[in-house]
Protein backbone atom coordinates (compact mmCIF):
# COMPACT_ATOMS: atom_id res chain seq x y z
CA UNK A 1 0.00 0.00 0.00
CA UNK A 2 2.84 2.35 0.91
CA UNK A 3 6.38 2.03 -0.31
CA UNK A 4 9.30 4.36 0.39
CA UNK A 5 12.26 3.88 -1.89
CA UNK A 6 15.49 5.51 -0.70
CA UNK A 7 13.60 8.65 0.26
CA UNK A 8 15.35 11.74 1.58
CA UNK A 9 13.76 15.00 2.56
CA UNK A 10 15.80 18.08 3.19
CA UNK A 11 13.95 21.21 4.22
CA UNK A 12 14.91 24.62 3.02
CA UNK A 13 17.50 25.78 5.48
CA UNK A 14 19.41 22.55 5.13
CA UNK A 15 17.82 20.39 7.79
CA UNK A 16 17.58 16.74 6.71
CA UNK A 17 14.36 15.31 8.13
CA UNK A 18 14.47 11.96 6.30
CA UNK A 19 17.68 10.29 5.28
CA UNK A 20 17.68 7.55 2.61
CA UNK A 21 14.61 5.87 3.99
CA UNK A 22 13.18 2.64 2.55
CA UNK A 23 10.28 0.57 3.88
CA UNK A 24 7.01 -0.93 2.83
CA UNK A 25 3.53 -1.23 4.33
CA UNK A 26 1.22 -3.90 3.00
CA UNK A 27 -2.45 -3.51 2.26
CA UNK A 28 -4.63 -3.95 5.40
CA UNK A 29 -1.68 -3.59 7.74
CA UNK A 30 -1.80 -1.50 10.87
CA UNK A 31 1.58 0.05 11.61
CA UNK A 32 2.92 2.38 14.28
CA UNK A 33 5.50 4.94 13.39
CA UNK A 34 7.59 5.89 16.40
CA UNK A 35 10.62 7.92 17.23
CA UNK A 36 11.59 10.86 19.36
CA UNK A 37 10.37 14.32 18.61
CA UNK A 38 12.06 15.60 15.48
CA UNK A 39 12.83 12.13 14.15
CA UNK A 40 10.86 12.80 10.98
CA UNK A 41 7.50 11.12 11.64
CA UNK A 42 5.36 14.06 10.54
CA UNK A 43 7.55 14.61 7.53
CA UNK A 44 7.01 11.01 6.48
CA UNK A 45 3.23 11.40 6.70
CA UNK A 46 3.40 14.70 4.82
CA UNK A 47 5.18 12.98 1.96
CA UNK A 48 2.36 10.44 1.74
CA UNK A 49 -0.19 13.28 1.80
CA UNK A 50 1.84 15.21 -0.78
CA UNK A 51 2.02 18.16 1.58
CA UNK A 52 5.72 17.94 0.89
CA UNK A 53 7.73 16.44 -1.97
CA UNK A 54 10.81 14.26 -1.34
CA UNK A 55 14.19 15.77 -2.13
CA UNK A 56 15.23 12.42 -3.59
CA UNK A 57 13.85 8.90 -3.78
CA UNK A 58 10.37 7.72 -4.56
CA UNK A 59 7.14 7.27 -2.64
CA UNK A 60 4.47 4.86 -3.88
CA UNK A 61 0.92 4.85 -2.57
CA UNK A 62 -1.42 2.17 -3.82
CA UNK A 63 0.97 1.52 -6.69
CA UNK A 64 1.08 5.19 -7.75
CA UNK A 65 4.45 6.88 -7.92
CA UNK A 66 3.79 10.20 -6.22
CA UNK A 67 6.74 11.82 -7.99
CA UNK A 68 4.86 11.34 -11.25
CA UNK A 69 1.64 12.82 -9.90
CA UNK A 70 1.14 16.38 -11.19
CA UNK A 71 -0.02 19.08 -8.78
CA UNK A 72 -3.53 19.08 -10.19
CA UNK A 73 -3.94 15.42 -9.19
CA UNK A 74 -3.08 16.10 -5.54
CA UNK A 75 -6.68 16.73 -4.42
CA UNK A 76 -7.82 13.44 -5.92
CA UNK A 77 -4.93 11.66 -4.21
CA UNK A 78 -5.80 13.22 -0.84
CA UNK A 79 -9.43 12.19 -1.19
CA UNK A 80 -8.23 8.59 -1.14
CA UNK A 81 -6.31 9.05 2.11
CA UNK A 82 -7.90 9.81 5.47
CA UNK A 83 -5.85 11.84 7.97
CA UNK A 84 -6.20 12.46 11.67
CA UNK A 85 -4.16 15.21 13.29
CA UNK A 86 -3.04 15.78 16.81
CA UNK A 87 -4.76 19.15 16.83
CA UNK A 88 -7.66 17.56 14.91
CA UNK A 89 -8.00 20.58 12.54
CA UNK A 90 -11.71 20.91 13.15
CA UNK A 91 -13.60 24.01 12.04
CA UNK A 92 -15.33 25.77 14.89
CA UNK A 93 -17.63 27.84 12.70
CA UNK A 94 -19.87 24.86 11.95
CA UNK A 95 -21.48 21.84 13.53
CA UNK A 96 -19.95 18.42 14.07
CA UNK A 97 -22.12 17.16 11.21
CA UNK A 98 -20.80 19.80 8.79
CA UNK A 99 -17.21 19.09 9.82
CA UNK A 100 -17.57 15.42 9.07
CA UNK A 101 -19.53 16.10 5.87
CA UNK A 102 -16.77 18.26 4.36
CA UNK A 103 -14.85 15.46 2.55
CA UNK A 104 -18.11 14.16 1.07
CA UNK A 105 -19.19 17.56 -0.18
CA UNK A 106 -15.76 18.03 -1.70
CA UNK A 107 -16.02 14.64 -3.39
CA UNK A 108 -19.37 15.69 -4.86
CA UNK A 109 -21.77 13.41 -3.00
CA UNK A 110 -25.46 14.17 -3.15
CA UNK A 111 -27.05 15.59 0.01
CA UNK A 112 -29.03 12.44 0.87
CA UNK A 113 -25.88 10.28 0.63
CA UNK A 114 -23.98 12.83 2.70
CA UNK A 115 -26.47 12.58 5.56
CA UNK A 116 -26.43 8.80 5.52
CA UNK A 117 -22.66 8.48 5.48
CA UNK A 118 -21.97 11.20 8.03
CA UNK A 119 -24.33 9.53 10.50
CA UNK A 120 -22.75 6.15 9.84
CA UNK A 121 -19.29 7.59 10.56
CA UNK A 122 -20.45 9.41 13.68
CA UNK A 123 -22.13 6.24 14.85
CA UNK A 124 -18.87 4.33 14.50
CA UNK A 125 -17.01 6.79 16.73
CA UNK A 126 -19.94 6.93 19.16
CA UNK A 127 -20.91 10.56 18.61
CA UNK A 128 -24.22 10.21 16.82
CA UNK A 129 -25.98 12.29 19.47
CA UNK A 130 -23.52 15.19 19.06
CA UNK A 131 -23.99 15.89 15.37
CA UNK A 132 -25.66 19.29 15.87
CA UNK A 133 -23.14 20.55 18.41
CA UNK A 134 -20.27 22.86 17.70
CA UNK A 135 -17.03 20.88 18.13
CA UNK A 136 -15.69 23.59 20.42
CA UNK A 137 -18.18 22.43 23.06
CA UNK A 138 -16.82 18.87 23.00
CA UNK A 139 -14.07 17.34 25.15
CA UNK A 140 -10.61 16.67 23.73
CA UNK A 141 -11.33 12.98 23.25
CA UNK A 142 -14.62 13.72 21.53
CA UNK A 143 -13.00 16.26 19.24
CA UNK A 144 -10.41 13.69 18.27
CA UNK A 145 -13.16 11.22 17.45
CA UNK A 146 -14.88 13.83 15.27
CA UNK A 147 -11.56 14.15 13.46
CA UNK A 148 -11.49 10.37 13.00
CA UNK A 149 -15.06 10.34 11.72
CA UNK A 150 -14.10 12.98 9.16
CA UNK A 151 -11.06 10.94 8.14
CA UNK A 152 -13.07 7.77 7.52
CA UNK A 153 -16.34 9.21 6.22
CA UNK A 154 -15.15 8.96 2.62
CA UNK A 155 -14.16 5.31 3.28
CA UNK A 156 -10.51 5.73 2.32
CA UNK A 157 -8.38 2.64 1.80
CA UNK A 158 -5.57 4.30 3.77
CA UNK A 159 -5.79 6.11 7.08
CA UNK A 160 -2.94 8.18 8.52
CA UNK A 161 -2.79 9.61 12.01
CA UNK A 162 -0.20 12.02 13.39
CA UNK A 163 0.00 11.84 17.17
CA UNK A 164 -3.74 11.20 17.47
CA UNK A 165 -3.51 10.69 21.22
CA UNK A 166 -0.99 13.44 21.90
CA UNK A 167 -3.26 15.48 24.14
CA UNK A 168 -5.29 12.70 25.69
CA UNK A 169 -5.02 10.79 28.96
CA UNK A 170 -4.05 7.08 28.79
CA UNK A 171 -7.59 5.77 29.03
CA UNK A 172 -8.89 7.93 26.20
CA UNK A 173 -5.79 7.14 24.18
CA UNK A 174 -6.45 3.42 24.47
CA UNK A 175 -10.04 4.04 23.34
CA UNK A 176 -8.87 5.93 20.29
CA UNK A 177 -6.39 3.19 19.39
CA UNK A 178 -9.13 0.62 19.72
CA UNK A 179 -11.19 2.64 17.28
CA UNK A 180 -8.34 2.52 14.77
CA UNK A 181 -8.11 -1.25 15.22
CA UNK A 182 -11.79 -1.53 14.38
CA UNK A 183 -11.29 0.31 11.12
CA UNK A 184 -8.28 -1.87 10.39
CA UNK A 185 -10.48 -4.92 10.84
CA UNK A 186 -12.76 -3.84 8.02
CA UNK A 187 -9.83 -3.55 5.67
CA UNK A 188 -8.41 -0.06 6.06
CA UNK A 189 -4.62 0.21 5.98
CA UNK A 190 -3.52 2.28 8.95
CA UNK A 191 -0.32 4.17 9.78
CA UNK A 192 -0.16 5.94 13.12
CA UNK A 193 2.69 8.21 14.16
CA UNK A 194 3.11 8.31 17.90
CA UNK A 195 5.86 8.67 20.47
CA UNK A 196 3.65 7.21 23.19
CA UNK A 197 5.66 4.00 23.54
CA UNK A 198 3.92 2.78 26.67
CA UNK A 199 0.66 2.69 24.76
CA UNK A 200 2.05 1.23 21.55
CA UNK A 201 4.00 -1.51 23.31
CA UNK A 202 0.79 -3.09 24.53
CA UNK A 203 -0.66 -3.38 21.02
CA UNK A 204 0.21 -6.19 18.62
CA UNK A 205 1.12 -4.18 15.57
CA UNK A 206 4.25 -3.68 13.56
CA UNK A 207 6.52 -0.79 14.52
CA UNK A 208 8.55 1.40 12.26
CA UNK A 209 10.99 3.37 14.36
CA UNK A 210 12.76 6.47 13.17
CA UNK A 211 15.84 8.11 14.53
CA UNK A 212 17.13 11.25 12.92
CA UNK A 213 15.35 10.42 9.70
CA UNK A 214 16.60 6.85 9.48
CA UNK A 215 15.12 3.47 10.35
CA UNK A 216 15.96 1.77 13.59
CA UNK A 217 15.75 -2.00 13.64
CA UNK A 218 12.30 -2.96 14.96
CA UNK A 219 13.85 -4.96 17.82
CA UNK A 220 15.60 -1.85 19.10
CA UNK A 221 12.44 0.21 19.37
CA UNK B 1 21.67 2.55 6.19
CA UNK B 2 18.17 1.46 5.25
CA UNK B 3 16.56 -1.60 6.69
CA UNK B 4 13.24 -3.15 5.81
CA UNK B 5 11.27 -4.15 8.85
CA UNK B 6 10.46 -7.82 8.82
CA UNK B 7 7.62 -8.22 11.29
CA UNK B 8 4.48 -8.20 9.20
CA UNK B 9 0.88 -8.94 9.80
CA UNK B 10 -0.79 -11.61 7.72
CA UNK B 11 -2.64 -10.08 4.82
CA UNK B 12 -6.37 -9.93 5.06
CA UNK B 13 -8.40 -10.84 2.03
CA UNK B 14 -10.92 -8.08 2.68
CA UNK B 15 -10.46 -5.58 -0.14
CA UNK B 16 -10.39 -1.95 0.87
CA UNK B 17 -13.56 -0.12 0.15
CA UNK B 18 -13.40 1.97 -3.02
CA UNK B 19 -15.76 4.87 -3.31
CA UNK B 20 -16.29 7.76 -5.70
CA UNK B 21 -13.47 10.20 -5.36
CA UNK B 22 -11.10 7.59 -4.08
CA UNK B 23 -10.16 5.68 -7.17
CA UNK B 24 -9.13 5.88 -10.75
CA UNK B 25 -11.97 3.85 -12.23
CA UNK B 26 -15.27 5.65 -11.95
CA UNK B 27 -18.38 4.23 -13.52
CA UNK B 28 -20.62 6.47 -15.66
CA UNK B 29 -23.36 6.28 -13.05
CA UNK B 30 -21.01 7.62 -10.43
CA UNK B 31 -19.84 10.30 -12.82
CA UNK B 32 -23.42 11.41 -13.37
CA UNK B 33 -23.96 11.43 -9.63
CA UNK B 34 -20.87 13.51 -9.09
CA UNK B 35 -21.93 15.90 -11.80
CA UNK B 36 -25.25 16.36 -9.98
CA UNK B 37 -23.36 16.75 -6.74
CA UNK B 38 -21.23 19.41 -8.41
CA UNK B 39 -24.25 21.46 -9.40
CA UNK B 40 -25.86 20.94 -6.04
CA UNK B 41 -22.65 22.35 -4.53
CA UNK B 42 -22.78 25.38 -6.85
CA UNK B 43 -26.29 26.16 -5.64
CA UNK B 44 -25.41 25.57 -2.02
CA UNK B 45 -22.33 27.80 -2.23
CA UNK B 46 -24.28 30.54 -4.04
CA UNK B 47 -26.87 30.53 -1.29
CA UNK B 48 -24.41 30.20 1.58
CA UNK B 49 -22.22 33.07 0.41
CA UNK B 50 -25.25 35.31 -0.09
CA UNK B 51 -26.62 34.45 3.36
CA UNK B 52 -23.21 35.11 4.87
CA UNK B 53 -23.17 38.62 3.36
CA UNK B 54 -26.72 39.30 4.51
CA UNK B 55 -25.86 38.03 7.99
CA UNK B 56 -23.29 40.82 8.44
CA UNK B 57 -25.06 43.73 6.76
CA UNK B 58 -22.90 46.45 8.30
CA UNK B 59 -19.63 45.44 6.67
CA UNK B 60 -21.11 44.17 3.40
CA UNK B 61 -23.31 47.25 2.95
CA UNK B 62 -20.21 49.43 3.13
CA UNK B 63 -18.56 47.59 0.25
CA UNK B 64 -21.77 47.40 -1.77
CA UNK B 65 -22.36 51.14 -1.31
CA UNK B 66 -18.85 52.04 -2.42
CA UNK B 67 -19.24 49.92 -5.54
CA UNK B 68 -22.74 51.27 -6.15
CA UNK B 69 -21.65 54.89 -5.99
CA UNK B 70 -18.64 54.23 -8.20
CA UNK B 71 -20.84 52.61 -10.83
CA UNK B 72 -23.65 55.15 -10.47
CA UNK B 73 -21.44 58.05 -11.51
CA UNK B 74 -20.81 56.99 -15.12
CA UNK B 75 -24.28 55.48 -15.44
CA UNK B 76 -26.02 58.69 -14.36
CA UNK B 77 -23.79 60.66 -16.72
CA UNK B 78 -24.54 58.42 -19.69
CA UNK B 79 -28.26 58.44 -19.01
CA UNK B 80 -28.22 62.25 -18.73
CA UNK B 81 -26.36 62.54 -22.02
CA UNK B 82 -28.74 60.25 -23.82
CA UNK B 83 -31.62 62.33 -22.49
CA UNK B 84 -30.03 65.53 -23.71
CA UNK B 85 -29.39 63.88 -27.04
CA UNK B 86 -33.04 62.96 -27.31
CA UNK B 87 -34.01 66.54 -26.49
CA UNK B 88 -31.61 67.72 -29.16
CA UNK B 89 -33.20 65.39 -31.67
CA UNK B 90 -36.55 67.09 -30.99
CA UNK B 91 -34.82 70.37 -31.82
CA UNK B 92 -33.29 69.33 -35.07
CA UNK B 93 -35.67 71.89 -36.59
CA UNK B 94 -33.36 74.40 -34.96
CA UNK B 95 -31.11 73.84 -37.96
CA UNK B 96 -33.81 75.56 -39.95
CA UNK B 97 -32.87 78.10 -42.54
CA UNK B 98 -34.72 81.38 -42.40
CA UNK B 99 -35.06 83.15 -45.79
CA UNK B 100 -35.93 86.84 -45.46
CA UNK B 101 -37.59 87.83 -48.71
CA UNK B 102 -37.04 91.04 -50.63
CA UNK B 103 -39.68 93.71 -50.12
CA UNK B 104 -40.99 93.58 -53.67
CA UNK B 105 -41.86 89.88 -53.49
CA UNK B 106 -45.63 89.54 -53.28
CA UNK B 107 -47.25 87.06 -50.94
CA UNK B 108 -48.42 85.01 -53.96
CA UNK B 109 -44.93 84.82 -55.40
CA UNK B 110 -43.62 83.90 -51.99
CA UNK B 111 -46.14 81.05 -51.72
CA UNK B 112 -45.13 79.89 -55.20
CA UNK B 113 -41.50 79.88 -54.16
CA UNK B 114 -42.40 77.96 -51.02
CA UNK B 115 -44.23 75.33 -53.10
CA UNK B 116 -41.32 74.97 -55.47
CA UNK B 117 -38.80 74.63 -52.65
CA UNK B 118 -40.95 72.06 -50.92
CA UNK B 119 -40.62 69.81 -54.00
CA UNK B 120 -36.89 69.48 -53.44
CA UNK B 121 -35.59 66.26 -51.97
CA UNK B 122 -33.24 67.95 -49.51
CA UNK B 123 -36.03 70.02 -48.03
CA UNK B 124 -38.57 68.59 -45.64
CA UNK B 125 -40.89 71.54 -45.18
CA UNK B 126 -41.25 75.21 -45.99
CA UNK B 127 -43.37 77.51 -43.92
CA UNK B 128 -44.31 80.97 -45.19
CA UNK B 129 -44.97 83.86 -42.88
CA UNK B 130 -46.11 86.94 -44.72
CA UNK B 131 -44.97 90.41 -43.71
CA UNK B 132 -48.31 91.26 -42.13
CA UNK B 133 -48.49 87.96 -40.29
CA UNK B 134 -45.01 88.60 -39.00
CA UNK B 135 -46.09 92.02 -37.81
CA UNK B 136 -49.11 90.58 -36.01
CA UNK B 137 -47.00 88.01 -34.32
CA UNK B 138 -44.50 90.58 -33.25
CA UNK B 139 -47.24 92.86 -32.00
CA UNK B 140 -48.59 90.09 -29.80
CA UNK B 141 -45.30 88.93 -28.44
CA UNK B 142 -43.59 92.24 -27.89
CA UNK B 143 -46.42 94.33 -26.50
CA UNK B 144 -45.27 97.29 -28.61
CA UNK B 145 -48.70 97.36 -30.26
CA UNK B 146 -49.19 101.15 -30.19
CA UNK B 147 -45.75 101.95 -31.41
CA UNK B 148 -46.22 99.59 -34.32
CA UNK B 149 -49.60 101.08 -35.15
CA UNK B 150 -47.97 104.46 -35.55
CA UNK B 151 -45.63 103.14 -38.23
CA UNK B 152 -46.64 104.00 -41.75
CA UNK B 153 -45.36 100.87 -43.41
CA UNK B 154 -44.60 97.38 -42.20
CA UNK B 155 -40.84 97.20 -41.49
CA UNK B 156 -40.82 93.41 -41.42
CA UNK B 157 -40.14 91.25 -44.49
CA UNK B 158 -41.91 88.04 -45.40
CA UNK B 159 -40.07 84.97 -44.24
CA UNK B 160 -39.72 81.42 -45.55
CA UNK B 161 -38.62 78.96 -42.88
CA UNK B 162 -36.99 75.99 -44.55
CA UNK B 163 -36.53 72.68 -42.72
CA UNK B 164 -33.81 70.58 -44.32
CA UNK B 165 -34.67 66.94 -44.93
CA UNK B 166 -32.99 64.18 -42.98
CA UNK B 167 -33.38 63.55 -39.29
CA UNK B 168 -29.93 64.27 -37.99
CA UNK B 169 -28.39 67.63 -38.51
CA UNK B 170 -25.57 67.22 -40.93
CA UNK B 171 -23.54 70.39 -40.95
CA UNK B 172 -22.20 70.03 -44.52
CA UNK B 173 -25.45 69.36 -46.35
CA UNK B 174 -27.20 72.09 -44.41
CA UNK B 175 -24.38 74.45 -45.33
CA UNK B 176 -24.61 73.64 -49.06
CA UNK B 177 -28.35 74.05 -48.99
CA UNK B 178 -27.93 77.31 -47.18
CA UNK B 179 -25.47 78.64 -49.77
CA UNK B 180 -27.80 77.68 -52.58
CA UNK B 181 -30.88 79.22 -51.02
CA UNK B 182 -29.18 82.48 -50.21
CA UNK B 183 -28.43 82.94 -53.96
CA UNK B 184 -32.13 82.84 -54.90
CA UNK B 185 -33.15 86.12 -56.54
CA UNK B 186 -36.16 86.65 -54.23
CA UNK B 187 -34.11 86.17 -51.11
CA UNK B 188 -32.71 89.23 -49.42
CA UNK B 189 -30.90 87.50 -46.63
CA UNK B 190 -30.61 83.93 -45.35
CA UNK B 191 -29.82 82.85 -41.82
CA UNK B 192 -28.67 79.41 -40.78
CA UNK B 193 -29.16 78.60 -37.15
CA UNK B 194 -26.80 75.68 -36.90
CA UNK B 195 -23.81 76.50 -34.81
CA UNK B 196 -25.23 75.80 -31.42
CA UNK B 197 -26.52 72.44 -32.60
CA UNK B 198 -23.03 71.56 -33.74
CA UNK B 199 -21.64 72.72 -30.46
CA UNK B 200 -24.18 70.66 -28.60
CA UNK B 201 -23.22 67.59 -30.54
CA UNK B 202 -19.54 68.15 -29.97
CA UNK B 203 -20.14 68.61 -26.27
CA UNK B 204 -22.22 65.45 -26.14
CA UNK B 205 -19.41 63.61 -27.80
CA UNK B 206 -16.91 64.85 -25.25
CA UNK B 207 -19.34 64.07 -22.45
CA UNK B 208 -19.78 60.53 -23.66
CA UNK B 209 -16.07 59.99 -23.89
CA UNK B 210 -15.57 61.38 -20.41
CA UNK B 211 -18.25 59.10 -18.96
CA UNK B 212 -16.84 56.09 -20.72
CA UNK B 213 -13.30 56.67 -19.51
CA UNK B 214 -14.68 57.49 -16.08
CA UNK B 215 -16.61 54.24 -16.23
CA UNK B 216 -13.46 52.40 -17.16
CA UNK B 217 -11.43 53.93 -14.34
CA UNK B 218 -14.15 53.40 -11.79
CA UNK B 219 -14.53 49.80 -12.93
CA UNK B 220 -10.86 49.33 -12.14
CA UNK B 221 -11.60 50.89 -8.76
CA UNK B 222 -14.44 48.43 -8.26
CA UNK B 223 -12.08 45.57 -9.11
CA UNK B 224 -9.65 46.81 -6.47
CA UNK B 225 -12.31 47.31 -3.82
CA UNK B 226 -13.72 43.83 -4.35
CA UNK B 227 -10.25 42.36 -4.57
CA UNK B 228 -9.33 43.87 -1.24
CA UNK B 229 -12.56 42.74 0.40
CA UNK B 230 -12.05 39.21 -0.86
CA UNK B 231 -8.46 39.26 0.32
CA UNK B 232 -9.66 39.99 3.84
CA UNK B 233 -12.30 37.27 3.52
CA UNK B 234 -9.64 34.77 2.50
CA UNK B 235 -7.46 35.71 5.46
CA UNK B 236 -10.42 35.27 7.78
CA UNK B 237 -11.07 31.78 6.42
CA UNK B 238 -7.51 30.56 6.31
CA UNK B 239 -8.16 27.61 8.65
CA UNK B 240 -11.04 26.44 6.55
CA UNK B 241 -8.99 26.63 3.36
CA UNK B 242 -6.20 24.56 4.91
CA UNK B 243 -8.63 21.87 6.07
CA UNK B 244 -10.44 21.81 2.73
CA UNK B 245 -7.15 21.34 0.91
CA UNK B 246 -6.11 18.62 3.37
CA UNK B 247 -9.19 16.54 2.75
CA UNK B 248 -8.81 16.84 -1.00
CA UNK B 249 -10.65 19.98 -2.04
CA UNK B 250 -9.68 21.05 -5.53
CA UNK B 251 -8.57 24.60 -6.22
CA UNK B 252 -11.90 25.17 -7.95
CA UNK B 253 -13.74 24.03 -4.84
CA UNK B 254 -11.69 26.34 -2.62
CA UNK B 255 -12.12 29.28 -5.00
CA UNK B 256 -15.85 28.88 -5.48
CA UNK B 257 -17.20 30.58 -2.34
CA UNK B 258 -14.93 33.57 -2.87
CA UNK B 259 -15.88 33.95 -6.52
CA UNK B 260 -19.55 33.85 -5.56
CA UNK B 261 -18.94 36.38 -2.81
CA UNK B 262 -17.28 38.69 -5.34
CA UNK B 263 -20.20 38.20 -7.70
CA UNK B 264 -22.73 39.08 -5.01
CA UNK B 265 -20.79 42.21 -4.07
CA UNK B 266 -20.67 43.28 -7.71
CA UNK B 267 -24.35 42.55 -8.29
CA UNK B 268 -25.27 44.36 -5.09
CA UNK B 269 -23.22 47.34 -6.28
CA UNK B 270 -24.95 47.25 -9.68
CA UNK B 271 -28.39 47.24 -8.07
CA UNK B 272 -27.33 50.07 -5.77
CA UNK B 273 -26.12 52.08 -8.79
CA UNK B 274 -29.50 51.48 -10.43
CA UNK B 275 -31.32 52.66 -7.31
CA UNK B 276 -29.17 55.80 -7.24
CA UNK B 277 -30.07 56.42 -10.87
CA UNK B 278 -33.80 55.96 -10.21
CA UNK B 279 -33.56 58.32 -7.28
CA UNK B 280 -31.78 61.05 -9.25
CA UNK B 281 -34.35 60.72 -12.03
CA UNK B 282 -37.11 61.15 -9.50
CA UNK B 283 -35.44 64.34 -8.30
CA UNK B 284 -35.09 65.63 -11.87
CA UNK B 285 -38.56 64.66 -13.08
CA UNK B 286 -40.19 67.82 -11.69
CA UNK B 287 -37.78 70.41 -13.13
CA UNK B 288 -37.67 68.60 -16.46
CA UNK B 289 -41.42 68.53 -16.95
CA UNK B 290 -41.47 72.27 -16.16
CA UNK B 291 -38.70 72.90 -18.68
CA UNK B 292 -40.39 70.85 -21.37
CA UNK B 293 -43.58 72.79 -20.64
CA UNK B 294 -41.71 76.01 -21.41
CA UNK B 295 -40.51 74.58 -24.71
CA UNK B 296 -44.00 73.39 -25.54
CA UNK B 297 -42.66 69.90 -26.05
CA UNK B 298 -43.85 66.71 -24.47
CA UNK B 299 -40.63 65.48 -23.01
CA UNK B 300 -40.08 63.14 -20.12
CA UNK B 301 -36.89 61.54 -18.84
CA UNK B 302 -35.88 58.14 -20.18
CA UNK B 303 -34.14 55.75 -17.81
CA UNK B 304 -31.86 52.82 -18.58
CA UNK B 305 -34.60 50.59 -19.94
CA UNK B 306 -34.86 46.88 -19.30
CA UNK B 307 -32.02 45.70 -21.53
CA UNK B 308 -29.48 48.20 -20.25
CA UNK B 309 -30.46 47.60 -16.63
CA UNK B 310 -29.87 43.91 -17.13
CA UNK B 311 -26.58 44.76 -18.80
CA UNK B 312 -25.55 46.94 -15.86
CA UNK B 313 -26.29 44.18 -13.37
CA UNK B 314 -24.54 41.51 -15.37
CA UNK B 315 -21.52 43.72 -15.91
CA UNK B 316 -21.29 44.62 -12.24
CA UNK B 317 -21.71 40.99 -11.23
CA UNK B 318 -18.99 40.03 -13.65
CA UNK B 319 -16.73 42.79 -12.34
CA UNK B 320 -17.18 41.39 -8.83
CA UNK B 321 -16.43 37.87 -9.95
CA UNK B 322 -13.39 39.11 -11.84
CA UNK B 323 -12.07 41.17 -8.91
CA UNK B 324 -12.37 38.12 -6.68
CA UNK B 325 -10.76 35.85 -9.24
CA UNK B 326 -7.70 38.08 -9.63
CA UNK B 327 -7.03 37.99 -5.89
CA UNK B 328 -8.10 34.43 -5.18
CA UNK B 329 -5.79 33.00 -7.78
CA UNK B 330 -2.73 34.54 -6.16
CA UNK B 331 -3.84 34.35 -2.55
CA UNK B 332 -4.87 30.70 -2.42
CA UNK B 333 -1.53 29.50 -3.70
CA UNK B 334 0.11 30.88 -0.59
CA UNK B 335 -2.23 28.96 1.70
CA UNK B 336 -1.13 25.35 1.81
CA UNK B 337 -1.42 22.83 4.63
CA UNK B 338 1.89 22.55 6.52
N1 LIG C 1 8.70 23.02 7.34
C1 LIG C 1 9.91 22.71 7.88
N2 LIG C 1 10.96 23.49 7.58
C2 LIG C 1 12.17 23.20 8.10
N3 LIG C 1 12.42 22.18 8.92
C3 LIG C 1 11.39 21.36 9.27
C4 LIG C 1 10.08 21.60 8.75
N4 LIG C 1 9.26 20.65 9.25
C5 LIG C 1 10.03 19.86 10.03
N5 LIG C 1 11.31 20.29 10.05
C6 LIG C 1 12.44 19.65 10.74
O1 LIG C 1 12.53 18.33 10.30
C7 LIG C 1 12.77 17.47 11.38
C8 LIG C 1 11.72 16.40 11.44
O2 LIG C 1 10.50 17.01 11.81
P1 LIG C 1 9.15 16.20 11.96
O3 LIG C 1 8.96 15.39 10.73
O4 LIG C 1 8.08 17.14 12.32
O5 LIG C 1 9.47 15.23 13.17
P2 LIG C 1 8.48 14.52 14.18
O6 LIG C 1 7.11 14.58 13.63
O7 LIG C 1 9.03 13.12 14.28
O8 LIG C 1 8.62 15.22 15.49
C9 LIG C 1 12.80 18.31 12.65
O9 LIG C 1 14.14 18.54 13.00
C10 LIG C 1 12.16 19.60 12.24
O10 LIG C 1 12.75 20.67 12.90
MG1 LIG D 1 5.41 15.43 14.40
Amino acid sequence: MIQFDDVSKRYEGGHTALNHLSFQIERNEMVFLTGHSGAGKSTLLKLIMMMERPTSGQVFVDGKNLNRLPARKIPEHRRGVGVVFQNHQLLFDRSVFDNVALPLIIAGFQPRDVGRRVRAALDKVGLLDKEKKNPITLSGGEQQRVGIARAVVNKPALLLADEPTGNLDPELSAEIMHLFEQFNQVGVTILIASHDLSLIARLPHRLISLKAGQLLRPEVA
Amino acid sequence: MSATPTRRQPKRSLAPVREPGAGASISPVQLKDRWRGYWANQKVVARQTLLRLVAQPASSMMTVLVIGIALALPVVMLVSLSNIEQLGRGWDGAARISLFLKRDVSDDNARGLADRLEQRKDIAAVQFTSASEALDEFRQLSGYGEVLDSLESNPLPGVLVVTPAGGDVDADTSRTLFDELSMLPDVDQAKLDLEWVQRLHAMMDIGKRISLSLGFLLSLGVLLVIGNTIKLAIEARRDEIVVVKLVGGTDAFVRRPFLYTGFWYGLGGGITAWLILQFSMLLLAGPVSMLSGLYESEYSLTGLGFGNTLMLWLTSGFLGWMGAWLVVRRQLKSIEPR
